[in-house]
């Protein structure tokens, strides 16, 4: 709402600047976005007036006037087509800062000579003045504008756009916010006084109002003026607060509905009273619903179909306005209205916001009453259009006003006090005070006892219903800055136990965070919604495994549908810094799916600690909320964590000790070992034949499922190359991908079941073995046989040898076995003879033989 | 025969001396240490003399021993040290060469954020808790006093699941204030809790407005809470993020679920209050909105306004790294360039 100063005064005494004017208003709630300030930089100008023009005698096209300005007569040299003896004139003397009217620059008036002739100023156009870009002539005054005194006085002005929260339509207006300055400031409002000459004829005997829909009309008022002077323009006064407070002048009748609407908050429509189509009888004024594919053509000249959800102002025909939306082209004032019925009327809130939103009509008028105003405002605000009206269009009035007033309620009553104050705030005040500023909000307080008073909110405050409201208003009258500082001094909740869900799942992602960043993963956050195309390159097939859930209203393609996985936001991601990153890539996100269905849909356990809040348990608890909600079938998705981490490139930044081998599959499972090590947990290896293709996104030869405690709980293997393709990636890219959700389980059933292991006594002896094996048999059967004998503690492959010196179709595993006892010092018979065993059985089992037997190191 | 000690005791230390390498020094050992050296002759021919000299001249043989012995050592030491100096020589390294180098990635300045905002809150007393991105109109509106067609909602575009409009309606979150609902339908008083999470709006993107963006939600509700506590609580968490130096300032402001209703500013960043282009000349600069909870909320979630109360804040995330470290476009978090993360 942009508010002109200069008009504010006219109801408030003002003796702060604009911009402590701007500061209180702010803090209490009108937050002053900007301060555009008209005529800043007047200084050395003054109302003239032409008192004679003369020729120029060197120039033809130049001439030479005469302007009064009070202490004396300067002559100027002016070249405007316009000017002539008698204009009110804005003139500038030497020193005035003025902008140029070609070069659009800042300028200080200089003494100069024209053709010969000397200027003592200058009169000037409004684009020098920087009113406007209008340089076609001098600017004219009004002939009221007084003569001699500064242009900033007489047209100066400071504009406040102030951002008026949805609470406040009484603020949309300048007399609402001259009542909030007037509670700052300790001020006093002052309204205009509303009288007017009314003429014999009754309005009854014009027209009548019928509210057909009482609840969405709760009040029409309508008055009516007959005889009025055609097509005369507003004052410059008038059509200048309309321009300041970004309204366009349009025609007198329609200015001054315009202008008490900025002027009180209430919208106005001005009907051509003998458009309206009578009937038998008067007219009517019908507030009804439409009917279903209902026509109007609107005063913008597009022709609409309404529906029963809009409500409609019609007469005994047709409809003729849009109600609180638009008026009707048909019915709408012109150059030959001489009678006009003026509405002043309120409609329902919901209504109205329905309406306009399915036309996609907002307007001034629609803002307001989509806010919330009160019906008691449509009263003084018609008696104000119909008393300018008259006094800009001339004509007379009929007597007395229609109303139609089906939704009159009770004023309300709020029983407060001292305590509720200090209750919610902390800060004390006296009941007298709080009094006070109430009533300057213009609230009657009545006293019930010494403590407590009961409250009555102006009309204009719907805002206000309880006690907390008026804390409010107190509080934001008296300054937020005078509420103290304190800490909290309330008991503190239950602490949520270290072992809980809940704490599991932050510190497991803690973990895994920092484990991959120490890995050299860079961390991502990639958006939630993803494109359709993004979703399908991740399945060489192009076939979804899960159907995403998929946005009603999406603002791009590229973000249409939750994403089901992490991959197409991090493959993109990947894609995005290949073309400036060299070297490797690595990089990770930790973030939530969106899964249309919960599996089986288990019911969520709710004595889980903390967990109960969740994700995944919270989705369903809506039913349970006090049957408030029946869900009916929808769901809430399945949200669940996943990770998702990728990798390509050598497997060292490049450095003069040069390890530049790219990644392979080995290093992405290496890490995915360490990880699951560093999370305690046994993991083990399962490779992944039996899925297809499509759906895995991994290259059947290089991939393998994560298995702890029989849990599949992630994959890692290479992308398959068709999806690389897809993202336009370059290189072998390795992805894992682990379910967090299955991984939070495991670490938090493990948690209890974990003890320590004392520190063995006893010596370990190593021994180092080379196995020739065929070329089918894989590491894990053999490693499986080894670790199967007793006393075995740890078996590592050392090194893994196809060549010349095995025959063809072998390959050769040297391991180092480690031995030892809890119990006593193992001998070399001992693990001989064990050795021999276990030889014997990987002979009987796997065909394999001894390569060579390095005694113990 | 003393004599005769004494003269070799000083001519071995002279002879000791002058020696640089180690095979002089073995020489040495078994010219004077040795089975056949003179020293050990003497020793054992202590039995032919009298008791008398032989006490003495034993006593004073084994200390010229000891001595001869423990220089020795030392003279070995001295040599063994240079001979490893000398050695290395050879092959100096040049220590200005780079370390090899060990690749490590950073965390996304989101999750820093959100780690140092929540780190702040639950040093505080409060406890992290998530919710569902995706919600019901229900907790995301109605609950919140805004019920369809309040003019409240315009404040929020909604990105929608289902296109129709009620409370069983489906939505991606337009603030995290859906979980103040949520766990005071779990949780009874004594409640702290901070809720970080992903947040969506209808909006087209610019350098200042993202579809995505992350929230941090506060939520503390007991007997005798009051905006008193509100303003410690939130002064305190300023302070902690941005130094003890900034302002802060509570203004009023309108929130359908709170009330009375606070906007939380500081002083700008980059001009320290005295106002620029960043913070619109106003030289401060908005990070929060709060305020008490609206009686009607914990009507709601049946606790009693009557007996207790409580406050509510809202914090957008992205805003504080772009102030911190002067990033001027909001797409650059999501975008996820290499070039922009590093430097985290
Ligand atoms: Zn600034």
């Amino acid at each position: 709402m942009k508010v002109s100063l200069k008009w504010l005064k006219e109801y408030v005494d003002l003796k702060l600047t604009p911009k402590e004017l701007a500061e209180r208003l702010t803090m209490a709630g009108m937050e002053v976005k900007t301060i555009e300030t008209i005529g800043a930089t007047w200084n050395n100008i003054v109302v003239g007036q032409i008192t004679a023009i003369n020729p120029h005698p060197n120039a033809d096209r130049l001439k030479l006037a005469t302007v009064d300005i009070g202490k004396g007569s300067p002559t100027v040299v002016c070249g405007a087509p316009n000017i002539s003896v008698g204009q009110k004139v804005p003139f500038a003397s030497v020193g005035a800062q003025l902008i140029d009217g070609h070069t659009g620059e800042t300028i200080l008036l200089k003494p100069a000579k024209i053709r010969g002739i000397a200027s003592e100023g200058m009169v000037c156009s409004e684009k020098e003045l920087g009113i406007s870009d209008n340089h076609e002539g001098i600017m004219v005054l009004p002939p009221e504008a007084p003569l001699s005194i500064p242009l900033s006085e007489y047209l100066g002005d400071a504009i406040l756009d102030i951002d008026v929260t949805p609470n406040r339509p009484d603020c949309l207006s300048i007399i609402g916010v001259a009542r909030e300055i007037a509670a700052i400031t300790g001020e006093k409002v002052h309204l205009p006084e509303l009288h007017y000459e009314e003429s014999e004829t009754p309005i009854n005997s014009f027209v009548s109002v019928n509210i057909v829909e009482p609840e969405l009309c709760s009040r029409y008022c309508a008055s009516l003026v007959l005889n009025l002077i055609q097509d005369r323009p507003s004052p410059d006064w008038l059509q200048q607060r309309l321009k300041n407070c970004g309204m366009r002048p349009i025609s007198n009748i329609v200015d001054v509905t315009n202008y008490v609407m900025l002027e009180y908050g209430q919208p106005l429509h001005a009907f051509d009273y003998h458009s309206l189509k009578e009937g038998n009888g008067t007219p009517q004024i019908i507030v009804r619903r439409a009917a279903d594919d209902e026509k109007i053509t609107s005063l913008d000249g597009v022709a609409r179909t309404l529906n029963p959800a809009i409500l409609v102002i019609a007469d005994k025909e047709r409809p003729v306005a849009i109600a609180g939306i638009m008026g009707g082209w048909d019915t709408e004032v012109t150059k030959e209205t001489n009678t006009v019925l003026l509405e002043s009327a309120n409609f329902n809130q919901a209504t109205i916001r329905r309406g306009s939103n399915h036309l996609r009509l907002q307007n001034e008028a629609s803002l307001r009453f989509d806010k919330g105003l009160n019906p008691n405002l449509a009263m003084p605000a018609l008696k104000r259009a119909t008393q300018l009206l008259l006094q800009m269009a001339g004509g007379k009035a009929a007597r007395g006003i229609v109303d139609a007033y089906p939704g009159k309620s009770e004023p309300k009553m709020i029983a407060f006090s001292a305590y509720e104050v200090e209750r919610l705030t902390g800060l004390k005040v006296g009941i007298n005070k709080i009094t006070g500023v109430l009533s300057s909000l213009g609230f009657v307080c009545q006293e019930i006892s010494p403590s407590q008073i009961s409250v009555s909110p102006p009309y204009w405050r719907s805002d206000i219903k309880s006690a907390a409201d008026l804390v409010e208003e107190v509080v934001r009258i008296i300054g937020y800055d005078k509420v103290p500082v304190t800490r909290l001094g309330s008991s503190l909740p239950q602490q949520e136990s270290m072992l809980s869900l809940g704490a599991q799942r932050s510190n497991l992602k803690k973990k895994l965070r920092n484990f991959l960043v120490g890995c050299g993963f860079q961390e991502t956050v990639t958006y939630t919604l993803v494109s359709l195309e993004k979703l399908q390159k991740l399945s060489p097939n192009l076939e979804l495994k899960i159907p995403p859930l998929k946005v009603a209203n999406p603002m791009t393609r590229e973000q249409e549908y939750l994403r089901t996985n992490l991959r197409a936001g991090l493959l993109s991601t990947f894609h995005h810094n290949q073309r400036h990153e060299p070297g490797g890539i690595r990089l990770f996100e930790i973030g939530k799916v969106f899964l249309p269905q919960h599996p089986s849909h288990p019911s969520p356990d709710k004595g889980g600690g903390g967990e109960g809040l969740l994700v995944t348990p919270v989705v369903a608890t809506l039913s349970e909320t006090k049957g408030k909600q029946s869900q009916g079938e929808r769901e809430l998705p399945w949200e669940k964590e996943m990770l998702c981490a990728v990798l390509s490139g050598p497997r060292a930044e490049m450095s003069w000790r040069g390890d530049t081998k790219p990644i392979d599959f080995f290093d992405a499972k290496g890490i995915i070992e360490a990880l699951m090590n560093q999370l305690k947990l046994k993991t083990s290896f399962k490779p992944n034949d039996n899925d297809p293709e499509s759906s895995s996104g991994l290259t059947q030869e290089a991939r393998v499922n994560i298995i702890s405690e029989n849990e599949e709980v992630g994959i890692v293997g290479l992308l398959h190359p068709k999806v690389a393709k897809a993202f336009e990636l370059s290189g072998e890219v390795y992805l894992i991908e682990i379910d967090l959700e299955k991984l939070l389980k495991i670490v938090h059933s493990q948690l209890p079941a974990m003890r320590y292991q004392p520190i063995q006594r006893f010596p370990n002896v190593s021994r180092d073995i080379a196995l020739v094996v065929d070329e089918e048999i894989p590491y894990k059967k053999v490693a499986k046989i080894v670790q199967s004998f007793p006393l075995v503690t740890k078996v590592t492959l050392f090194d893994l040898y196809r060549g010349e010196q095995i025959p063809k179709g072998k390959k050769s595993f040297a391991l180092r076995i480690t031995y030892q006892s809890p119990e006593r010092t193992l001998t070399d018979e001992e693990i001989d003879q064990i050795q021999q065993q276990m030889l014997d059985k990987l002979n009987l089992e796997l065909g394999a033989t001894l390569r060579s037997n390095n005694q113990k190191v | 025969m003393l004599e005769e000690l004494e003269k070799l005791q000083i001519k071995a230390l002279a002879e000791l001396d002058k020696i640089t390498g180690s095979r002089e020094l073995e020489q040495w050992r078994i010219r004077y240490l040795g089975k056949k050296s003179r020293l050990n002759q003497i020793l054992h021919s202590l039995s032919i003399l009298p008791l008398v000299e032989r006490r003495s001249t034993g006593a004073r043989a084994n200390t010229i021993k000891k001595t001869l012995e423990a220089t020795l050592k030392e003279k070995e030491e001295i040599l063994g040290e240079a001979l490893l100096l000398s050695s290395l020589e050879g092959r100096r390294l040049d220590v200005t060469l780079p370390g090899q180098p060990i690749s490590s990635g950073r965390f996304h300045p989101i999750t820093q954020t959100l780690e140092e905002i929540c780190q702040v809150f639950q040093n505080m007393g409060f406890q992290v808790v998530e919710g569902p991105d995706v919600e019901w109109d229900y907790y995301n509106f109605e609950a919140l006093n805004i019920p369809q067609d309040h003019p409240a909602r315009d404040m929020f575009a909604t990105l929608w699941i289902d296109s129709d409009r009620d409370k069983k309606s489906r939505l991606l979150r337009t603030h995290t204030s859906p979980m103040q609902i949520r766990v005071m339908e779990q949780r009874r008083p004594p409640i702290r809790v901070v809720v970080p999470g992903r947040c969506y709006r209808y909006e087209a993107t610019d350098a200042t407005h993202e579809s995505m963006f992350y929230q941090v939600e506060g939520l503390a509700v007991d007997k005798n809470i009051t905006l008193a506590d509100l303003k410690g609580t939130l002064f305190d968490f300023c302070r902690c993020l941005f130094g003890e130096e900034r302002k802060v300032r509570f203004r009023c402001d309108y929130f359908p679920f709170v009330e009375p209703g606070v906007e939380v500013a500081i002083t700008c960043l980059t001009c320290n209050g005295a106002g620029c282009r960043l913070c619109g000349y106003s030289g401060w600069i908005e990070i929060l909105g709060a305020g008490m909870v609206h009686p009607d909320v914990l009507k709601r979630v049946d606790i009693d306004p009557e007996i207790y109360s409580g406050f509510a804040f809202g914090l957008g995330v992205e805003r504080i790294p772009m102030l911190r470290y002067g990033i001027d476009d909001i797409r650059l978090f999501y975008g996820n360039d290499l070039r922009f993360l590093r430097q985290f």
